[in-house]
Parts: C-alpha cells; structure tokens; sequence
C-alpha cells in the first residue's frame, strides 16, 4: 500500500495544523446521500465564525442518476478565506468523496489541485460485487499515481457504529471531519444540526450530532493534518442565501404582489421558495399553463396597477419575447427574470452560461427597447429586484434582471438588508384622470407619459399592440407610429441619466482594462487583484446596466491601451484559421462595446457550464499582456 | 355635499345611457356579426349598470379582437391567442373589475387553445365570448379549426381536409367547467339573454357565438339563418326563457336543464339542428381567484413582518 494512504484506524500522534489564507473543498456523493446538505452546513459554520464563504452546488442533470455513475456526482463546492470570498476559486485543495466514480467526474473535468488531499469512502472495496472492487481499486491506485493524496475512510463502517442505516448520515460524520480538518466550531456545528433538523424529533437532532462528533473523532485520530482559516467575527448580521433565494426575497421586499412562472431549470427554485413565503405576506405565485401564458398573466396583472414579475430560464424566455414586445409597445412596466443557462435550444439546463444578452436586449420582433440589468452577486440578486420594480414603475417599461445558474445555487454571506418603507410600490392610483389627459401624452424631452389603470374614471382607453397615437387609437398614420417608437426610446435615455457611472476595480487607466457582467465580477476581480499584485497595469469593470448603459464607459475605455471583456458566451477563436477581423463573432458584451463606443475591445469567453476561474482569467490576461510594450 | 352617503347616492343615481358604453365607430365589414355581439354586450353594460372605468374588455387578435376599442371601457388589445392568460392576470390582480375576454375560433381554438383549456380549469370569474365565424378574417380567409370539413378557403383551396372541432363539447369536456352556452348572432334577444346569464355567472362562463362572415364565408349559416326549425332552442326555468314573439318563429324547443351536464355534452355534439341557450351552468364550481386570493391581506405591515421573519432564518448574526 501507498504510504500516502492512512490505514484506517491507524492512531496518529501529533496533529500538524498549518494556515491558509483560504481552502477550497469538494465534497461529492450520490444524488440523495446529502453531500449538498454536508457542504453548505460547512460554508455556514465557516461563515458564523467569520470566514469569507462561497459554495457552489455541483447538480446531475437528472433526478436519480444511477448510483455510482461519473455524471451523477452531486454535492457542492466551499470555498471559505480569511477576507471576504467573491467566488467559486480555482481547483480544489481538498475533495472528500462518497465513491470513487463521482470522484472521477470531477478528477476528469480538471476541478482538482494536482496535488489536492482525497478522502475516499474504502467501504467499496469490502464489496461482494467484484466488479466494484476492481473499479475502486483501479481508480484509487490510479489517483495515487497521479500523486492526489488520497485517503481512505472507512465512512459507512464508522458510522455503522451509531446508526442503523450508515448512508442516511455520512453526511454529518463528513461534516464532523471536515470541522476537525478545517479547525470549525463544534458549538457552531452542533447548533447548524439542530437548526437543519429543526423541524424533526430531537431523537433525529441527537443521532446526528453523535455522527458529527464521530467524524471529528476519527479525523483527529487518524489524519495527521489540519488546517486553520483565520476569520475575523463579522460585526454585522450576514445573510446566508443563494441567488435564487435572494430573487425570491428581492420580489418580496419590492412589494410586487403577484409572480407568475412556468417551471423550468434553474430559475424554478426561486418560485419554489416565493411560493412558500409569498402567500404569507399575500402575495400570490401563479404557476401558468406555459411560458407565454406566464407572462401574459404577468402583463394582465402589471395592467391593473401593480408590477408583476414572471421568473425564467433561457428557453422560457425565447416563448415569452412576444409577450414582452406587446407590454413594451403598450408601455406596461414588467419585471422578468432570466436566470441563464446554457444554450441553445435545451442546451445544458442545470449549468452556468452567459449567452442570453443579446437576447434580452433586441430579442421581441421590431424595435423594442427595455431595460436590462445584471446581477453580479448574491446581494445583487436581492436588490436588483427593488430596483427593477422601480424602474418598470417609473417608466412603464419592461426590465429583464439577468442572474445565471452559477448564481442561483452559489452562497455568499452579505449584510443582512434593512427593510425601508420605500420599497415597496406605491399603492393602486384610482383617482379620476383629469379631464382631457391621454394615457399616451409622452413628455417630448423624456418619453415619458403617465400611465392610466383600470378602476380610474375617465382614463377609459383601449390599450393595445397596435401602433397608437397618445389618446390610444390605432395609428394609420406614419407620423404617429414615429411618435410612439421616439418616446419608447427616449425613455431609455432619460433613465440613463439618472445612472451613476460605473467604478472601475484598480486604477483609473492603465494598460488593459477588463470588462464584465453578471455572475463573472468576483472572479474577474480576484484576478485583476492577483495581476496587480505581480505589477501588472490591470484594472476592471463591471456593468450591471447592459441597456441603458450608464455615461462615462467611453472615457473609462480609452484610458488603457487595451479592453478585453470575459464572459461566458461563445466567443470565435482568433486562431482558428478561417477565423479573421471580418469574420469574427465577438462575446455578446465586447459586440455591444465596440459597436456603441468605437474601441477595439478584445474577448476571452469559456462556455464550459462552470463558473470561470479567477486562475483561468489571469491565465489569459498574462498572455494578452506579455506584448512587450505591456509589461511591468 | 360630500358625505358618504350622498357620494353613495350619486352612485345609486347614476344611469348610464348606451352611449356611455360606446367607444370608436366599429370598422367591421357590412353584415358582420361582430355588430350583433357589441349591441349585445353595450346593452349588457346599460342594463347590469356596470361602471365604465371598472370594466375591462380583452381581446387577442382577429375580427373579434377589435371589439374593445368600440367600448367606452377599459380595454385590452393584446396578443394573438393570449387574451385569456391576460384577463386571468387581470382578474387575479384585481378582482374588484369586471373583465370580459372576446376572442375568435383562431384566437381562442387554435393558436390560444392552451390557454382556453386551462382558463377552462382555473374557472375564473370572467365572462368570454368566442365569435365563432368558421374562418380567419383579419388574416382573409384561411380555414379554422371551426371550419366545416370541406369549407374552400385560401389555404385549403380544394377544401378543408378535417372535421370541425367542437368549442362547446371540448369546453364541456374539461375538469371544472361551469358555464357553457350557445348563441347566434341572427337572433339577438336569446343573444343578450345569454351574454346576460353569463356575466351573472360567478365563474368562467364561455358563450360561443356562432357568428356570421359575410364577406368570405357568407353562406356558413344560411340554412340556419332561413330556416328556424333548424336551431333547437333550450328552454328551462333556470336556462333561457323564449319570448312568445320567438316562441312562434323558433318552435323547435326543448327543455334542458343546464344542471346535466351528461346531456349537455350530448346537445353538444349536435350541428343540427344548432342548439342555442345556456347548455351547462354550475355555480358551485370554486374560482380561482377566490381560491388563491382567501385571506390576503397585504400591507407594508405584512410585508415587512414576513421580510423579516425569512431573513432571520438566514441571518448569522455576529
């Protein structure tokens, strides 16, 4: 046997505990044996002592993949630093796995530090099946020789001890090891059981907390390393929620009173979660026969008086771009949520991908402007909503908020909000229109025009689809449907003066300047950081307005030498040989760049379903700045 | 004076003239049975005394679409196939208004048939009126899913290769139904009396009407339209009453009571004799909106209370 490898039950002696500045863990198993629910119970006890979290949920694409298979690995990425984590990391410093074929899929899709610690559950090799065996022996000695540093752990004999049924709560004897390797709180952890058990017989909260001392125990006595991420308390009250959640909360607390949604991966866990709470506050959650049908009761209700919101993905949102065009034209405020997957068509629906941009910008047939914001983090996901609410309001316009699956399911502890009255909408207006107003009376400067709602005498109109003039009628006459489309888009503008200019991450010129949108911002930024460090002239910049786009990016651009955007959409490579200037298909975001500001701007784009690595950004920036007339 | 109740008798003492209900100059083609239904409905308005500013017609797109902009109410012009899910939104949202859908055998029965299936099921408190004219119009003159098999038009130029479906049995056949009646534009009274019992009707009530297209299918409903004894007229004490005046032209009646709905189904599958009159009614049938809407109270007070509640099971506290 390898020396690398504990002999299970082997007592050893001293305990070395070295320090990090961060770690990045794995923990992988069979759909269902509840290594999510192990990981994110570790991200939120790091979290609660202070650590800077980020946990990413590694899915299978289906409900029960088979049992050990490479593609139905499900569990979750943490990672936890002594400062504030904006991101997923680069490859795992320590993967802990429930066999060895989820493993495998994460070995091969090069998710593992070449080096990286593996805690293999051994209880496969005991098995009666010798085809088992030999997979196990055979991908454990292979990992060995690939130089992993790979453990043995009896899991399911050790938890054999305490409990009948050992796959039911491996998990927590997991979660035992890794608050024992990783120097975690055991209150904190024997608190997270019973909040997790809350809800069942303390005979279950009892159960579990013996398996998590367990395996606390058994890592002390049996590996012989230890790590510490120092932490630094937080003062404030952190939440600890996903993107969708934070959607779900965002829609809440905006006082929108009514989201109708169509299922469909991975925006579906947002409504999930609404449906639970709205009700409570009395909202409503209205699950509609389709897509279309979703958002035309989101665009009946909106109609009324009140914004609604539709929530959806990729696909659900190609069915609804009608719908949307007919809310822009009658100039119904709208809310819609495309959480992004990868496309097209079905594509990958429980991945991460960037590539509904441009869609959402000029997707609906004929001009239709709307706004279109991203969300660039957890917290982002919560108040993009209030704000999103606000504009559609205020405008009468249809605003998409762009989140993705990397953000959906990803934890970040942010500062627990301060519910404010102003929020929330304004109540229903049902006033009498005065005498001679029009439901259209666009402002010429601004576009803007108040909106009349049903239930107020005098403001009777038919809205309608149709190109119409500002008392409503159907417009026969060229002039008027010019009329309409200048006000439609000068909304967009007037909008745009109210946005403050964008920040940019490091200096304010310099020699590359990056450029970003959506769930990328930490992992850019993190790599603008690490470049920086190594006296590179690289600074970023993040939108989260894509449409309109705040003043001021024009300035910030020329003031580098060179713009690159990362994103995650396809992007033609410039070393494919039939690839050239004249045929190139930038990333969405570099397209939008060049064809509004006039600067060459460069892309680098992965679309690999995973969210980028800040090591793979800085992999590619290096390169666009070893150019000589770039370097340091 | 301003007090409560004189504002209340104000509202007692408001009559409302057809006029009051009378929007754009309507710009269908001579002879077509869209009039008839917007008669219909504006006396509707009158005589139900429905405020304007709380009524709301919705409509997709077609002939039949354009009706709302010839109402002086609130109106909604929406999309092809989609009027349902709006008014469900609207309804949802806002109970308080009284929301009317009008749709044609294209909008509701083909590229909106989803919809109507499950605004079928939803049952919610929305009176629809389906101008059944057995042909695209607005779009001149293509075959529907109403069309009789053999109809000519210029996408089946040989004539249509299917049979007809159905509106009413396929209302009829979903879980949930609880208004389902027939009319024709040719015989307004029974017409108003329909539309009239359907508005009245805590539920979806679906009102088809078979409605005439003179300019591409004018002799659709000829033989009908000159032959009384082919429309059966459903009388029943809770249906439609027959006026004497049409009891002697329509003598073809029988009594049918819209609580069987097993007969209901078997009148339904007649086209001919055409049945008119309410063929299924229902009230114990749950709304939707009821359903979902049962104790919502929604304040900032709520908001905020349950805002808090959720992100307390979030929060780490320091």
């Amino acid at each position: 046997m390898n020396a690398a490898v504990e002999l299970a039950g082997s007592r050893t002696t001293a305990k070395k505990v070295v320090t990090l500045d961060e770690a990045v863990v794995e923990i992988m198993s069979d759909s269902g044996e509840g290594a999510q629910k192990c990981g994110q119970s570790f991200g939120s006890i790091a979290a609660r002592m202070g650590n800077g979290v980020w946990t990413v949920e590694i899915i299978p694409a289906e409900i029960q993949p088979p049992a050990r298979s490479v593609a139905g690995a499900s569990g979750n990425r943490i990672r936890i630093g002594s400062k504030r984590v904006t991101n997923g990391g680069d490859e795992a410093d320590l993967a802990i796995a429930f066999n060895e074929q989820v493993l495998l899929g994460r070995v091969n899709a090069g998710e593992l530090k070449p080096d990286c610690i593996i805690l293999l559950e051994s209880v496969w090799a005991e098995s009666p099946d010798p085809k088992i065996v030999a997979q196990y022996v055979e991908t454990r000695d292979r990992l060995l020789a690939e130089g992993y540093r790979l453990h043995e752990v009896p899991m399911e004999n050790e938890c054999r001890k305490l409990v009948a049924d050992p796959r039911k709560g491996k998990n927590m004897f997991v979660l035992g090891m890794l608050c024992n390797l990783y120097s975690l709180d055991m209150d904190l952890a024997r608190e997270q059981i019973a909040f997790i058990f809350g809800k069942k017989a303390e005979k279950v909260i009892r159960s579990n907390v013996a398996l998590l001392e367990a395996g606390f125990a058994w890592a002390e006595h049996n590996l012989a390393f230890g790590f510490r991420v120092p932490a630094v308390r937080a003062t404030e009250p952190q939440l600890v929620i996903n993107g969708n959640t934070a959607i779900a909360l965002g829609v809440l607390a905006s006082g929108m009173d009514i989201c109708a949604m169509y299922p469909i991966t991975p925006a579906t866990s947002a409504s999930h979660y609404l449906s639970d709470v709205f009700e409570r506050a009395g909202g409503i959650v209205h699950q509609a026969e389709d897509e279309i049908a979703a958002c035309a009761f989101a665009i009946g209700a909106s109609y009324t008086g009140k914004v609604a919101v539709t929530i959806t993905s990729g696909p659900g949102y190609s069915l609804k771009q009608e719908g949307i065009g007919l809310a822009v034209m009658a100039e119904i405020p709208l809310v819609v949520v495309d959480v992004q997957r990868g496309g097209p068509s079905t594509g990958q629906p429980t991945k991460s991908e960037q590539s509904d941009l441009l869609t959402v910008m000029f997707g609906s047939h004929g001009d239709a402007p709307k706004v279109v914001m991203a969300a660039s983090t957890i917290e982002d996901c919560f108040y993009s909503m209030i704000t999103a609410r606000r504009i559609a309001e205020t405008f009468n316009m249809v605003v998409v908020v762009l989140s993705d699956a990397s953000l959906a399911t990803a934890q970040q502890p942010f500062p627990r909000p301060q519910f404010s009255d102003d929020w929330l909408a304004p109540p229903i207006d049902q006033n009498p229109v005065p005498e001679g107003a029009k439901p259209y009376d666009w402002d010429p400067v601004t576009g803007m025009s108040r909106r009349f709602v049903p239930g107020q005498p005098n403001g009777m109109h038919t809205l309608t689809g149709l190109a119409h003039d500002r008392s409503s009628r159907v417009a026969y006459d060229p002039e008027i449907n010019e009329q309409g489309m200048h006000a439609r888009s000068l909304k967009l503008a007037a909008l745009q003066k109210m946005l403050t200019p964008p920040r940019v991450f490091g200096d304010g010129e310099g020699d590359l300047l990056v450029v970003g949108w959506g769930s990328t911002k930490g992992a850019i930024e993190e790599s603008v950081e690490r470049l920086r460090a190594e006296g590179h002239k690289v600074s970023s910049l993040h939108l989260s307005f894509l449409q309109p786009m705040p003043a001021g990016i024009k300035e910030i651009l020329q003031r580098f030498k060179r713009v690159i955007t990362i994103e995650a959409n396809w992007s033609d490579l410039p070393e494919d040989p039939l690839i050239d200037e004249t045929n190139r298909r930038y990333s969405a975001l570099a397209m939008l760049l060049r064809a509004r500001y006039l600067v060459d701007v460069d892309c680098w784009s992965e679309v690999r379903g995973r969210p980028i690595k800040p090591g793979s950004i800085c992999e590619v920036l290096r390169k666009r700045l070893v150019r000589e007339e770039f370097r340091p | 004076m301003s007090t409560v109740s004189a504002c209340l008798h104000h509202l007692v003492e408001e009559h409302p003239a057809l006029e009051d209900y009378q929007g754009g100059v309507p710009r269908w083609c001579k002879g077509c049975g869209d009039n008839a239904i917007l008669a219909a409905l504006q006396r509707l308005c009158r005589d139900e005394g429905l405020r304007p500013e709380k009524t709301v017609f919705v409509s997709g797109i077609g002939c039949s679409s354009r009706l709302p902009h010839y109402m002086r109410t609130y109106g909604f012009h929406g999309i092809h196939g989609r009027a349902l899910p709006i008014a469900e939104g609207i309804k949802l949202a806002r109970p308080d208004l009284h929301v009317f859908v009008n749709t044609g055998d294209g909008d509701c029965c083909s590229i909106g048939a989803a919809h109507w299936i499950h605004a079928i099921r939803y049952n919610m408190n929305i009176t629809v009126l389906l101008h059944d004219n057995h042909i695209y119009g607005l779009t001149k003159k293509q075959a529907s899913p109403t069309s009789p098999i053999g109809t000519k038009s210029n996408t089946t130029p040989r004539g249509s290769y299917l049979d007809a479906m159905s509106p009413l049995t396929v209302t009829l056949g979903v879980q949930n139904a609880s208004f389902v009646a027939q009319a024709v534009d040719w015989i307004p009274e029974t017409l108003f009396q329909i539309v009239t019992a359907a508005f009245r009707h805590h539920g979806f009530s679906f009102v088809r009407i078979l409605q005439r297209c003179p300019e591409f299918v004018g002799n659709m409903f000829e033989p009908w339209v000159h032959d009384p004894q082919r429309m059966l007229m459903l009388t029943h004490q809770n249906g439609v009453k027959v006026s004497p005046a049409l009891q002697k032209i329509y003598r073809n009646q029988i009594e049918h009571d819209p609580a069987d709905i097993n007969r209901a189904r078997e009148i339904a599958s007649s086209e001919d004799p055409i049945p008119v009159g309410i063929l299924y009614r229902n009230p114990q049938v749950p709304c939707y909106e009821d359903l979902r809407r049962a104790g919502m109270l929604r304040t900032t007070d709520t908001i905020r209370t349950s805002l808090e509640a959720e992100l307390d099971k979030f929060t780490v506290w320091p």
